[in-house]
């Protein structure tokens, strides 16, 4: 968390199932090595076999010949917690899940896993709609640009990870939920302070934002067209939609600040996210 | 200081007018009154003191304008059921009983206006409260046919009321009290007056109300025997109106001694539902009369309604409520302000006052009339026949209401009417996933585009009245004199309930001289060929086809008028035949899934048309939908791609080539990214002429591959009036383009250089 250093990610981790989406989730975190130079570590939550250790070792060899980058971990136990534990020891400071939307039972039960994950990380999280085989350009990330100590950090961190991804625009949205605005619309006059306020609010949300983009440094906001977008609507969540909506390739949040369980009854912020992914999600930690 | 100056002078200017509004109402008012009251088995008066107190009372702390207030029809029925149950039987009891009731309901209503719960009424289905209204109408219909006929010892439940009226009928040819043959005879005509006041196409005749005009014959009826013929008058005491002596000075005092009751509490809550559900009706109606466009304050009208109320009650009237029929009088006699539901208040007291003697001379059977057209107004077969047509679903919720209604009681029927709407909406789903899943998720998406400042508004996974307040709450942030588009592709489900209420929202957008369009509803499949039928992504059936020509969105009517007005083709129909814009470089790495809502000249040179493609694999990873303009060219020129400089949204697909600068046009090439693979032939064709075209007009990515050129606005769907802008754009580029003598700027350039 030091922010002299270079908050590239130098470990990569993720988990796999012997699923359908093994290959896609390898080579997904494949190309996340290549992109950011990196390690990577695959951890496989059960027992190591003979057929699973080649199958594993045949989708790497398609990558990199250089053993010293990957390695593979086997171990048993509950998933949530292996993959936790590994990341602390093993220093990652990413870990990636495939989280494939819900559609049946099944799948349901694989996102809990990765919310889970999610809550819990030490370290950053990439949530992954849908692995495939083939390289996706990510040309449009969307990064939210709340009104919360981290967020500086995640915009700053946001153009390092443009940068490397090779993204063509960014976009930072300020969310304005009602309850700042204050005010009830009922009749023309309080439409026209609404109006007004709001207005005020995004100019407001948007001058801090310029203020944090004026830090970032020029060469890695070259080639990279910036723009700013206040939306009007559920903090936390609206920027999934906003994400949905403009069709954007990734989108990078703040770490929530604590959840316990009331939070995930009356979801906000993240877990509103999470249960419903817009497109990849990059949770910074 | 200046303004509250001008404001005071224009009031003044407009009182007049609005004096005479109020007095054209009080007209109705009185008649009304006396008759809903009667209706409900209060003392005929109360029904006026309600009037007199929330005209007075409203207009003062009101948050609308135009509005007039007053006894209501719909709380007749729960009224009547209150005043002659409550004390089991004995009216004058339960009227007092009641009295208590209306004050604790008037409570309520002012904490539902203080909370702002004003957007109440966006939880029923319309379908529900339309069922609810004619139900109501059944009620008083049924109950006043037979008092109209002069039978008023009737008693009942609504059902054995209705099957009673042929006895009533042939009772009246059985009788022999001429007393009560001529009260009859008043109260068919009071009817027919009713039915035909507006077929008479009469300056003088229609002055005054239908209303008024019965009051005034049937008294000038009386006044006939009393002074010219020589036989009394024949109508009886017992069916003339009871006004006491002293209105003003002997009130009932309202009994609180059922306040814990059941019973009593049931009645409390029926008239709050149903005086909030009226009244919210009525002024969202009302809002759409008013002249000056203003827009009501519907929190601010509840309180005071609720203070009406009370007030009312601890003086014997009934409880207050916003009512259409008098509100619409009020704007189409000139009223301007609430000045006129003030006057209307004061010119009643005058009428009770001055003519105290002459109201006792009306006939109950002829105000019965009055109530029976209202009755039959609320339940015309007109509301079912444009229910029906919505769809059979809508039947459905429609008549359960009316059943459930009429067999248990006002609450009931309406829960009844709420269920069968989410069942109905399961079964067409086939899900309960996408409800209880999504329901308390917030769905809705504001913001505003930057260039265009046009408010967005995209709503996602479902629609229906269970969620609308979320929806409303951010459309009625956006001011009506904007631009509005609201996109429903990525919603599964849009009821019927929703829509209804956006096409007022257009209307209303449409007056204040904004926009509002809705769009993504095209490619839904519907239940019925209705323009407002249930939209869902999964398909009701395999007759209705998606596109199918009677069944046309709003978006693809006016699609298919634009396409009348210039004489070109207009398919909705979805098309899978891409030839035209497959090979723009701008749809080489993603896949098209179709073509719809086409529109194209009879030459084939332009073509509008909305596409739906993905970016990605086969999974489709993100579906984006947009409109496209395409326009063949009768001559090769030169391929290249054109966009605002720093839109990267389009130019990064196109990576690899660089800008190229146009000579003698700085300003051009600074605002213009001009890419393509021979710089050399771009340059020859971007002539004066087409540089200056492209800098005086709005922006639009630009693609031309060799033999057409291909336009677009937005990644996403166009609005109607974008649409318009976007075929205005291109048959004048059009133009242009065929304007440059292309070859011979190639030829010439050739030798030049040879």
């Amino acid at each position: 968390m030091n922010e002299i250093s270079n908050r590239k990610f130098n470990t990569i981790l993720i988990g796999v199932a012997f699923s359908p989406n093994l290959k896609n989730n390898i080579f997904e975190a494949m190309r996340m090595v290549d992109f950011f130079d990196c390690k990577m570590i695959i951890v496989h939550v059960g027992e190591k076999t003979e057929e699973k250790e080649t199958r594993i070792k045949k989708l790497i060899s398609g990558f990199s010949d250089d053993d010293e980058k990957v390695t593979v971990i086997w171990k048993q136990g509950d998933p949530v917690n292996v993959i936790i534990d590994t990341a602390k020891e093993k220093n990652a400071d990413l870990i990636m899940l495939g989280a494939i939307p819900r559609e049946d039972f099944v799948k349901f039960y694989i996102g809990s896993i990765a919310r889970k994950i999610t809550r819990k990380a030490h370290c950053s999280v990439l949530l992954l709609i849908k692995p495939s085989e083939d390289l996706r350009p990510c040309n449009h990330i969307v990064v939210n640009g709340l009104k919360d100590d981290k967020t500086r950090q995640t915009i700053l961190d946001s153009f390092e990870i443009g940068q490397n991804l090779g993204a063509q625009k960014m976009t930072i949205v300020e969310e304005i939920s009602h309850q700042e605005v204050k005010v009830v619309v009922e009749d023309d006059q309080s439409l026209l302070k609404d109006t007004l306020i709001k207005e005020e609010l995004a100019k407001k949300e948007d001058q801090r934002v310029q203020h944090i983009l004026n830090d970032v440094s020029e060469d890695l906001k070259t080639g990279i067209l910036i723009k700013t977008q206040s939306i009007f609507g559920k903090r936390g969540y609206s920027i999934g939609h906003y994400a949905k909506v403009v069709a954007a390739d990734l989108l990078i949040m703040n770490a929530p600040n604590r959840t316990s369980f009331l939070d995930r009854i009356f979801l906000h912020d993240l877990e509103h996210i999470l249960s419903e992914l817009p497109t990849d999600v990059l949770i910074m930690r | 200081m200046k303004d509250t100056q001008s404001n005071i002078s224009q009031f003044m200017t407009q009182l007049p007018k609005n004096i005479f509004s109020g007095f054209v109402v009080s007209l109705i008012a009185l008649p009304l009154g006396l008759g809903l009251a009667l209706a409900s088995e209060a003392p005929p008066i109360s029904g006026i003191i309600a009037a007199v107190v929330g005209g007075i009372i409203v207009s003062i702390f009101g948050g609308s304008k135009v509005t007039i207030t007053g006894p209501g029809n719909g709380l007749v029925v729960v009224l009547l059921g209150a005043i002659t149950t409550l004390a089991n039987g004995d009216l004058y009891q339960g009227y007092i009983f009641t009295l208590a009731a209306i004050i604790c309901a008037g409570v309520l209503m002012i904490i539902i206006g203080l909370l702002r719960l004003g957007t109440l009424s966006d939880f029923f289905p319309s379908s529900a409260i339309q069922g609810m209204l004619a139900a109501i109408g059944i009620g008083i219909f049924a109950k006043q046919f037979h008092v109209m006929l002069a039978n008023v010892s009737v008693k009942g439940d609504t059902i054995s009321l209705l099957t009673d009226i042929p006895k009533s009928i042939i009772g009246l040819f059985d009788n022999d009290s001429n007393a009560i043959v001529i009260a009859a005879i008043v109260g068919i005509s009071s009817l027919l007056i009713m039915f035909f006041y507006g077929k008479i196409r009469n300056k003088y005749f229609q002055l005054v109300p239908a209303p008024m005009w019965i009051v005034l014959i049937a008294i000038g009826l009386s006044y006939y025997y009393e002074l010219f013929s020589t036989e009394t008058y024949p109508i009886g005491k017992e069916l003339l109106v009871q006004i006491p002596d002293s209105v003003f000075s002997n009130f009932p005092t309202p009994d609180f001694s059922l306040l814990t009751d059941f019973k009593f509490i049931g009645v409390v809550f029926a008239i709050t539902l149903i005086s909030s559900i009226e009244s919210l009706l009525s002024i969202k109606a009302v809002d759409k009369l008013d002249p000056l466009k203003r827009r009501a304050n519907v929190n601010k009208d509840l309180t005071a309604l609720g203070i009406a109320s009370i007030v009312s009650g601890f003086v014997g009237g009934l409880n207050v409520v916003t009512v259409i029929a008098r509100s619409s009088v009020n704007v189409n006699n000139g009223g301007s302000n609430r000045s006129a539901n003030f006057f209307h208040s004061v010119f009643l007291i005058l009428f009770v006052v001055l003519f105290q003697d002459q109201l006792k001379r009306i006939p109950l059977t002829a105000l019965a009339a009055i109530l029976v057209y209202t009755g039959y107004k609320l339940a015309a077969p007109k509301n079912l026949k444009a229910v029906a047509q919505i769809g059979k679903e809508q039947l459905l919720i429609f008549f359960a209401t009316v059943i459930g209604t009429i067999t248990t009681n006002l609450i009931t029927g309406i829960l009844i009417g709420i269920l069968t709407t989410v069942v109905i909406h399961l079964i067409l789903n086939k899900s309960i996933a996408i409800f209880a899943r999504n329901l308390f998720k917030p769905n809705v998406l504001m913001f505003k585009e930057e260039e265009s400042n046009t408010y967005f508004i995209s709503v996602k996974n479902f629609s229906s009245f269970l969620n609308y307040t979320r929806l409303r709450k951010k459309l009625d942030t956006i001011p009506e004199d904007k631009d509005a588009i609201i996109d429903f592709s990525l919603c599964d489900f849009v009821d019927y309930t929703v829509q209804e209420s956006l096409l007022g929202y257009q209307q209303t957008f449409k007056r204040k001289g904004g926009s509002f369009e809705i769009t993504g509803l095209d490619s839904h499949g519907t239940s019925s060929a209705h323009p407002l039928a249930v939209r869902s992504l999964i398909p009701f059936s395999k007759k209705i086809k998606l596109g199918a020509k009677s069944n046309l969105t709003k978006r693809q009517e006016e699609l298919q008028n634009i396409a009348t007005d210039f004489s070109w083709k207009y398919n909705p129909k979805k098309n899978t035949n891409f030839s035209g814009i497959q090979d723009f470089m701008f749809f080489k790495q993603k896949k098209i899934n179709y073509l719809n809502n086409s529109i194209c000249d009879p030459k084939s040179i332009f073509s509008i048309s909305d596409v739906e493609f993905s970016e990605g694999e086969f999974i489709a990873r993100t579906l984006v939908r947009t409109t496209v303009l395409t326009i063949q060219l009768d001559k090769e020129i030169p391929k290249f791609t054109l966009d605002k400089e720093g839109l990267i949204e389009f130019v990064y697909k196109f990576a690899g080539f660089k800008d190229i600068n146009i000579q003698g046009h700085p300003d051009f090439s600074k605002r213009f990214y001009l890419l393509g693979e021979n710089p050399k032939n771009i340059k020859t064709l971007f002539t004066n002429e087409l540089v200056l075209f492209f800098e005086s007009n709005p922006y639009y990515h630009i693609e031309c591959n060799g033999r057409s050129i291909l336009l677009m606005g937005k990644e996403r769907l166009a609005s109607i009036k974008e649409i318009k802008a976007l075929l205005d754009y291109g048959i004048r580029l059009e133009k242009v383009v065929s304007g440059i003598q292309y070859d011979q700027i190639v030829l010439k350039s050739l030798k030049i250089k040879s």
